[in-house]
């Protein structure tokens, strides 16, 4: 298991959602599917939504929350919440 | 709020859903929750199966979990497995193993949006046959040794816990581990044939606990499909989302397209609609049923125990079909109140399960066929 991850996750790195992940937004914010793993997760605001869905096209994780418009402040809870993802291979580097 | 007070509000699409694809089988389980046995002539066509799916795209719903019945046993079965994931729909079904071929497990182990469940309830042939029929463990480990050699990682052993395989789960684990499968164990309901054998079958409260004890210890390696919730009133909740889905995360759609709130409450009571009249997506949207149960739901009696927040009252349908009140404690009621109960409710006055597939009548350890012809997966089916 990929449980260390759980407490690093380079916001500097360029990320991405996995391939095998289905996204569905939902009012609370989304559900995940990983068609791979075969794993449900949530993503418990539409401001990660936000970010998650910027991965893709952002140099890296740090740029994708700042486009996403979350404050300084808040960055150590996402970069929390982005580790949980990725130690569930829900988000991977980008190589 | 906490994910979990949302969810009991329900969601604009089911996350998973139940569907039931025919009521044919091969076997004649004595627990079988849907009462299976014979084909419904009305059964959903092809075209409208695949009506169903392309909605269910729509709808983002992830994957279905399809049963039955046996579901392989539908000539156009392995067509719509593969209609589903190319519609991004995956699938995840359930089988006593009859059609697993080493050719069939070859095809299911290289698709990723494939999932298999094959049923075992017992760890022994004894054990497993008295309940499931003659012959049947043999199928499914044949089965099981199909899709291990087939390089089929991670598929699902699926086992619902009774009073006589209770004391085999590491037996199970064993055999799980074995195939580099995954355990799954699931609770015995008073469903479908179920309600007949229910008071023989149903673990003990000494059992209830040693299983809860033995869930905490393998922790998510072992699936649940979170089937134990009323376990939580113990103290500490199990791994998953120790909710009642019924109609807020999940429901079932039956062989004719009828749906149900619940997998296990096939029952009017129940019952939401039709996918033939306007399609699942109305139904799922725009049913009273399904509206009710959005709402936060009353506990009753129950509302004054200490444990109401972690078990919620319990399940839906072991009360129902147990003759208890909906609002009251579930019959397996960690601290004792459904036993209570259920000395107080007159079992005659139960309701019956509603719609009686099986092809003979079924009792544990001794089944016999009316004629040869009962055997086959296809008796009853009419082309």
């Amino acid at each position: 298991m990929a449980c260390a991850a759980s407490t690093e996750f380079d916001l500097d790195a360029a990320w991405r959602l996995h391939p095998g992940v289905s996204v569905r937004p939902e009012r609370f914010g989304a559900l995940l599917y990983h068609f791979g793993t075969r794993r449900l997760s949530f993503l418990k605001s539409t401001a990660l939504l936000d970010v998650v869905r910027g991965l893709d096209a952002a140099p890296s994780a740090r740029a994708a929350c700042a486009t996403a418009g979350v404050p300084a402040g808040e960055l150590p809870t996402y970069r929390q919440a982005l580790a949980t993802l990725a130690a569930s291979q829900m988000v991977v580097e980008r190589s | 709020m906490k994910l979990v007070e949302q969810f009991q509000y329900g969601l604009d699409a089911p996350i998973c859903l139940t569907w039931e694809l025919t009521y044919a089988c091969n076997l004649a389980c004595t627990h079988c929750l849907s009462s299976s046995g014979r084909r419904d002539p009305r059964e959903l066509s092809t075209a409208e199966c695949q009506a169903v799916i392309d909605e269910l795209e729509r709808m983002q719903v992830f994957y279905v979990n399809i049963g039955g019945g046996e579901p392989t046993v539908r000539s156009d079965f392995w067509d719509l497995v593969d209609y589903a994931t190319a519609h991004h729909v995956g699938v995840k079904f359930s089988t006593n193993g009859v059609k697993i071929t080493p050719a069939i497990a070859a095809r299911l182990a290289a698709s990723d949006y494939v999932d298999v469940q094959v049923s075992l309830d017992g760890a022994t042939a004894e054990v497993n046959d008295a309940v499931r029929g003659a012959g049947s463990y043999a199928t499914s480990r044949r089965a099981m040794d199909n899709l291990a050699a087939a390089g089929f990682v991670g598929f699902k052993i699926s086992v619902v816990v009774t009073r006589h395989n209770a004391g085999q789960l590491d037996e199970f684990k064993a055999i799980a581990d074995g195939y580099g499968a995954q355990l799954r164990l699931t609770r015995l309901r008073p469903s479908g044939r179920g309600a007949d054998v229910w008071d023989e079958l149903h673990p003990t409260a000494a059992q209830q606990r040693a299983l809860y004890d033995w869930l905490l210890d393998h922790g998510e390696g072992v699936l649940t499909g979170d089937s134990f919730f009323h376990l939580a009133g113990y103290g500490e909740s199990l791994p998953g989302l120790n909710l009642c889905g019924a109609g807020r995360v999940v429901c079932l759609i039956d062989p004719v397209g009828d749906v149900y709130a619940c997998p296990f409450a096939i029952y009017d009571n129940f019952l939401a609609g039709n996918v033939r009249d306007a399609g699942f997506d109305k139904v799922w949207r725009e049913s009273e049923l399904f509206a009710d149960l959005r709402h936060p739901q009353t506990g009753g009696a129950c509302t004054s125990c200490s444990a109401f927040d972690s078990c919620r009252g319990g399940c839906m349908a072991a009360k129902f079909f147990t003759g208890l009140p909906l609002d009251g404690p579930d019959p397996e009621c960690v601290r004792g109140h459904g036993a209570t109960a259920l000395s107080t409710v007159d079992g005659a006055h139960a309701p019956r399960p509603s719609g009686d597939h099986s092809r003979v009548p079924v009792t544990i350890g001794r089944r016999r066929p009316e004629r040869a012809c009962d055997e086959s997966p296809l008796a009853g089916i009419t082309h």
